[in-house]
């Protein structure tokens, strides 16, 4: 009887939002396996945050709430916060953890006090920071599903015409530069197309859970194979499948935001993903280590 | 009015030196995350103990949130151990699920109870001085002043009684490790100090900007200086730069004072990276500006070396053609030359250049080597 009672949920509204959830599940898992493998998995914590002073900005300047700009906003500080933290690391001996600490932070603040400053002139129509720090994804309307789609599937088929390019720079870097790729545009472009995917997903997820969105999924995938083509096709899936069973969840009980929800399954999937999958999995590394101790027994009890 | 200042001012420097004084270690050790992973992830832990008191102030509710910090720390040692996962990975794994299950406890469970996302998250510096510690009735300022000021002390304490202890660990694990120390008892002791010092300062600035004064004032100290004492020193005080540029920047264009220290720390970063003497931007656009010089000049002087004395001498020496035996650009050609002319290296003579004593041990030095 509980499955019937979550298919009369299933109404249009709900349909739209897990639509939603879904396709910006494909989205970052797919492109969130380059992040992870790169050990670059906090890059989309940082860029979240850093989102914060562009939409500000760009409301500032154009005074408007229409999703595109704040998006475009969002996208261009993102943009320049990732830009910042490379060349933090290339031009001093900060490492990487604490350039991007000090962007996602500094960056969050100045968004912070220019938030602030949109307050004071007392406009009505302001941006709301609760939607960006935690995301509403029971806003999501078509035409935001629709914005989600094309962007995102844009992303995703600049990642499939750059997937040669990509797979050299993400496993062996030096290699790619020795034999003359451009890896900083390479770097820049892998950079952009996590951007887009982040931007997507402020509205529905919100800037402290998106990187959860990027990891999750491609950590879970990396379990089941070694193909960076399986890979980046299972993340994907369990990004997709952890947005509609997180808005279904949701959705069964009153007061359930959506957002954590997700992040919630998707790491529910990482959990089963580390037990039961084959060969890398827990579970069947503790199978292998007891056969291995019997057939050792077995060979040294011959002599 | 002046006693406000001075309380909002004096709760961000001690905040501020407090954080500094950790984030110098977390910073050497590449282990920034963990705050903000820390500063996340300790939300279950107020809400279950802000249900269990009601009271948001309660000691308890930052010894709960302190736990889970150490907790996030167990969880992501606990994922690397398993080598599925990398540390930045498990780092990204952990905290938005452990704030996930917060964020929704909150929001099933404290509809209406006052316990507001934002304050946790951001954090009002405006408001830290209006809980006030009061005994027998006498005011005796701010609560959250005395509680950062007692975990200054206490990360103060750490940090002289383990300095040697710290220094070897950061610096050389394997070393510490066989020489009797533990690396692991150091770094939950430090994480302990990461969580507490978080949770007492979230309070005041809110979780993402602890992030900032953690490893904002490391950061900026780590481009000025080699040495680990000079290091912690330099963080507190840009953390207090920091801090009170920030709050007077607040004050002047009334917004976010916590938003303000953390621009400022950006801004403060950002310039020393551009001006600190020897590594920073500027020096080193100057430096590669000069060695392209030197480099060509002593490339000048070694052509003139080469022909001297020789026949061809005349013609190789000729200023006007001597772009055509360097290859040179003819601009860049006569920039060298006059670079070369006011280091005194060649000197003219009439239509030739000829090499002065001084040109002649440089082409010879770069011979040599």
């Amino acid at each position: 009887m509980e499955n019937l009672s979550i298919l009369t949920h299933f109404d249009y509204t709900l349909m739209i939002v897990a639509v939603g959830a879904a396709l910006l599940g494909t989205v970052s898992g797919a492109l969130g396996s380059y992040a992870v493998l790169r050990r670059q998995s906090l890059l989309g914590d940082a860029i979240s945050h850093a989102a914060l002073p562009g939409i500000a900005i760009a409301f500032l300047l154009t005074g408007s709430k229409t999703p595109l700009i704040l998006v475009l906003g969002a996208a261009i500080a993102g943009w320049l916060g990732t830009l910042l933290i490379m060349s933090i690391v290339r031009l001093t001996r900060i490492k990487y953890d604490s350039a991007l600490a000090i962007v996602l932070s500094t960056f969050f603040g100045f968004g912070l006090v220019l938030h602030t400053l949109i307050q004071r002139t007392g406009n009505a129509n302001q941006a709301g920071l609760d939607t960006f720090l935690f995301g509403q994804a029971a806003t999501l309307l078509e035409r935001d599903v629709l914005t989600i789609g094309i962007l995102g599937g844009i992303a995703l088929v600049v990642m499939l015409i750059f997937w040669k390019e990509l797979k050299l720079l993400v496993f062996d870097e030096g290699f790619a530069a020795s034999i003359g790729f451009p890896t900083r545009t390479l770097d820049i472009l892998l950079t952009s197309l996590l951007v887009v995917a982040i931007v997507l997903g402020l509205q529905a997820v919100g800037a402290v859970l998106m990187s959860a969105m990027l990891v999750a999924p491609a950590v879970a995938a990396r379990q089941w194979t070694d193909r960076l083509r399986l890979m980046v096709f299972l993340a994907a899936c369990f990004g997709a499948l952890a947005g509609v069973s997180g808005t279904i969840i949701s959705s069964t009980a009153s007061r359930i935001p959506t957002g954590p929800t997700i992040v919630l399954c998707a790491t529910v999937v990482v959990g089963l993903s580390i037990a039961f999958a084959p060969n890398r999995g827990l579970i069947w590394d503790r199978i292998r280590q007891q056969r291995n101790r019997r057939n050792l027994k077995m060979e040294t009890s011959r002599y | 009015m002046l006693q406000g200042h001075l309380d909002i001012l004096s709760i961000a420097i001690v905040t501020a030196a407090a954080c500094a004084l950790p984030g110098v270690f977390l910073v050497l050790r590449r282990m920034t995350l963990m705050s903000d992973a820390i500063s996340h992830a300790i939300l279950p832990g107020i809400v279950i103990a802000f249900f269990l008191t009601g009271n948001l102030s309660s000691p308890l509710l930052i010894l709960a949130a302190a736990g889970t910090g150490v907790l996030t720390v167990v969880f992501v040692e606990l994922l690397q151990r398993t080598k599925l996962v990398k540390e930045d990975a498990a780092i990204g794994l952990t905290f938005p699920a452990l704030f996930s299950i917060g964020v929704i406890l909150i929001s099933r469970f404290a509809g209406n109870v006052h316990l507001d996302m934002d304050v946790v998250l951001l954090g009002e510096l405006a408001y830290a001085p209006l809980n006030r510690l009061k005994i027998f009735g006498s005011d005796l300022g701010p609560v959250p002043l005395y509680v950062m000021g007692t975990i200054l002390v206490l990360n103060l304490i750490f940090v002289v009684v383990f300095y040697k202890e710290l220094k070897l660990v950061t610096f050389d694990a394997s070393l510490a490790a066989a020489l009797g120390f533990s690396p692991t008892l150091i770094h939950y002791g430090l994480m302990t100090l990461v969580s507490v010092t978080t949770v007492g300062a979230f309070d005041a600035v809110g979780s993402i900007l602890v992030v900032a004064l953690i490893a904002g004032p490391p950061a900026t100290a780590y481009l000025m200086t080699d040495r680990l004492s000079r290091m912690i020193i330099l963080s507190a005080i840009i953390g207090c730069v920091n801090a009170v540029s920030g709050y007077w920047i607040a004050f002047l264009f009334d917004v976010s004072i916590a938003g303000a220290i953390a621009t400022m720390t950006l801004i403060i970063f950002v310039l020393v990276f551009l001006v600190v003497p020897n590594r920073g931007l500027i020096a080193i656009a100057r430096r590669h500006a000069r060695q392209k010089w030197e480099f060509a000049q002593t490339m000048l002087v070694i052509h003139l070396f080469n022909h001297e004395g020789l026949p061809e001498a005349e013609t190789e020496s000729a200023i006007a053609d001597l772009h055509e035996h360097l290859s040179w650009d003819p601009g860049f050609t006569n920039q060298v030359v006059k670079y070369a002319l006011s280091n005194r290296c060649v000197s003219r003579k009439e239509t030739q250049l000829i090499l002065t004593a001084h040109g002649r041990t440089i082409a010879q030095q770069a011979l040599v080597q």
